[in-house]
């Protein structure tokens, strides 16, 4: 892989990698005693590891320019079996954290273990490690197919994969040792977050150079989502993240922002890392391979350019529905409340714009689970995006906030839509990449799609049926006007759906597990012994024109 | 000047209104657009073929 680089690229990596070694140092020394220095030490091995590895092909022969026509696939690669290695580790510290629960003995009287530390861990891994490195791999690998042109360089897009790498692994490792903002889906300290804002910075312009060599005259909607997704989450993340360190030295910080304001912008935030991290950038995945693998192009394209900026004018103001009943002025709440109902609209455009492109190839749908993923994602995201709309509405949220029915509505999104249209487009992108006919074993990708499929309805029925118990239990009155179940027996009324939701989750990790053997044995074995062609690729024809 | 809670709320449910119309009509013109509709088939249309190099 190193030996693609062009010897200026080398030299731009090692120096790269000497100034990011330079600051790990500064961590440490300035640090010493603090979770910093802990993680300095940890900046300064990796990037002394990589350093290594970079100098082992130093002296290779320069690159044939041959390669300049062909696509710069090597970070996708990468970022595929990464997803992949990140969707193990998530799924299974999300199997750990809802086993505690059920039973809360599970933390071995670790520290680090305890579930405020392993949640963050299993959020963090899940989202971003397994969804971020999904969507930087397959957005190099869109982008550069829709624009029918070559990534401008091959030093910027290992940048942002391997930086956006470290950026995870320095969030996890800090949640361990205690080091968290408290804002839920950006509890990295201020240092992980200016590294972020770098990585980010690199990626938005890999898209902006490349789409300026484009050949294409008209940019592909599914480039739209991707860019969407970059920009937004650069805003959100800086926004959010505005914070003074006590020093140098030290991992703690003060957001800038108190009381009221902060709530309203870490869930204006919050809600929109969902719209623009866990929607915009999977649609981009959704209107580029789903299309591909149905061979069949989207039912509207103008449907589609409609629902994107329905999505990206109203889930801005939408982050407010998260804080109903709270200081918030009742008139914000109102707007959120508002625009979430309105986002019904272009949510379900783009899901029925999804279904409705596979009019016509049902049998392909019934035949191949890869496709199969792909339905049942767009199926989940119109069922998650009514259901939000639905707990958007304030009393509705009286009874569902802070309990179950929550952690049910976002599993059916991030299980549900999110992973599946991942799973989808991974069994789409995989055979593509390494030049292979077909899937290892299309059986096991059958095995996945139905473990997926049982483990996300045991989990969100365990959970709407605790949800709303919790929901009743905590608003039912005696005569006398108290309450009349102490919390403690809601928690006990719980311990069944606990136990049934730490096993949808653990058949989702198990298909987890088989699609990352599957992927690798296909990664692995030789093209030559793939005989049957076309069976597992996206087919060639178009066919019959679908009414616009 | 006087900028307070109600000042910040009379502006929000003023110009929020209009400039939020402002961009769904524009695009709503842009997508129905008639000279836009063949860029937009094309575009639909391209990504299924089967040639995966880049242009030259």
């Amino acid at each position: 892989m190193v030996a693609q680089l062009t010897s200026g690229e080398r030299q731009l990596s090692l120096v790269v990698l000497f100034l990011l070694g330079l600051a790990g140092l500064a961590m440490g020394v300035a640090g010493r005693g603090d979770p910093i220095g802990v993680h300095g030490l940890m900046v300064l091995v990796i990037a002394a590891g990589l350093a290594f590895v970079v100098m082992a092909s130093f002296y290779a022969p320069e690159p044939s320019p041959e390669r300049l026509d062909h696509y710069y696939d090597d970070p996708s690669k990468v970022g595929i079996v990464l997803t992949m290695i990140w969707a193990v580790i998530g799924m299974f510290l999300g199997v750990w954290v809802a086993s505690l629960l059920a039973w809360p003995d599970l933390t071995f009287d670790a520290g680090w273990a305890s579930f405020g530390r392993l949640r963050p861990a299993h959020t963090s891994a899940v989202i971003f490690g397994f969804g971020g490195n999904a969507l930087i791999a397959t957005s190099f690998h869109v982008l550069q197919r829709t624009s029918r042109a070559r990534l401008p360089d091959q030093f910027s897009p290992w940048f942002v994969l391997i930086g956006y790498n470290i950026f995870c692994v320095i969030a996890a490792a800090g949640y361990f040792m205690g080091v968290t903002q408290s804002k839920e889906y950006a509890e990295p300290e201020w240092y992980a977050d200016i590294w972020l804002v770098i990585v980010w910075v690199v990626y938005f312009a890999i898209y902006l150079r490349t789409l300026a060599r484009r050949k294409e005259p008209h940019i592909y909607v599914a480039n739209w989502y991707y860019m969407a997704f970059i920009l937004v989450v650069a805003i959100l993340h800086i926004v959010n993240n505005l914070a003074v360190p006590i020093s140098l030295g030290s991992a703690k910080s003060y957001s800038l922002f108190s009381g009221v304001q902060d709530a309203m912008t870490q869930w204006w935030y919050g809600h929109n890392a969902v719209a623009f991290f866990l929607t915009a950038g999977f649609l981009g995945m959704m209107y580029y391979y789903l299309p591909k693998r149905a061979g069949r192009p989207i039912f509207s394209y103008r449907l589609s350019i409609i629902s994107f900026w329905g999505i990206t004018f109203l889930y801005m103001w939408a982050g407010s529905h998260h804080l109903h009943y709270t200081a918030l002025p009742q008139w914000v709440q109102t707007l959120g409340m508002t625009f979430s109902v309105v986002l019904l609209v272009p949510s379900w455009a783009s899901a029925g714009n999804a279904l409705a492109t596979l009019n016509g190839a049902w049998h392909k749908v019934r035949d191949d689970a890869t496709l199969r993923f792909m339905m049942v994602a767009a199926v989940f995201y119109g069922l998650t995006t009514f259901e939000g709309s639905f707990m958007a509405i304030r009393p509705v949220n009286s009874l569902s906030h802070y309990t179950d029915w929550t952690v049910g509505h976002v599993h059916a999104g991030a299980l549900g839509w999110v992973a599946m249209i991942t799973f989808g487009s991974i069994y789409s992108i995989v055979p593509w990449l390494w030049k292979r006919e077909r899937m290892y074993s299309a059986r096991l990708v059958e095995v996945h799609f139905w473990l997926a499929l049982a483990g996300t309805i045991i989990y969100v029925f365990a959970m709407w049926n605790s949800g709303i118990i919790q929901g009743l239990m905590w608003r039912t009155y005696n005569e006398s006007g108290t309450l009349t179940y102490s919390f403690i027996e809601s928690l006990v009324a719980m311990h069944p759906y606990y136990i049934a939701r730490a096993f949808g989750g653990l058949l989702f990790l198990t298909g987890a597990v088989v699609g990352s053997y599957n992927v690798w044995m296909t990664i692995r074995s030789a093209s030559a012994s793939l005989a049957k062609p076309t069976e597992d690729m996206p087919e060639a024809r178009l066919s019959p024109e679908p009414a616009e | 000047m006087d900028f307070s809670h109600d000042t910040l709320v009379a502006f929000s449910k003023s110009w929020g209104l209009f400039y939020l119309l402002a961009m769904a009509a524009g695009v709503l013109i842009y997508t129905f657009w008639p000279s836009n509709k063949k860029r937009f088939d094309r575009a639909k249309k391209s990504i299924l073929d089967k040639d995966d190099k880049p242009g030259k």
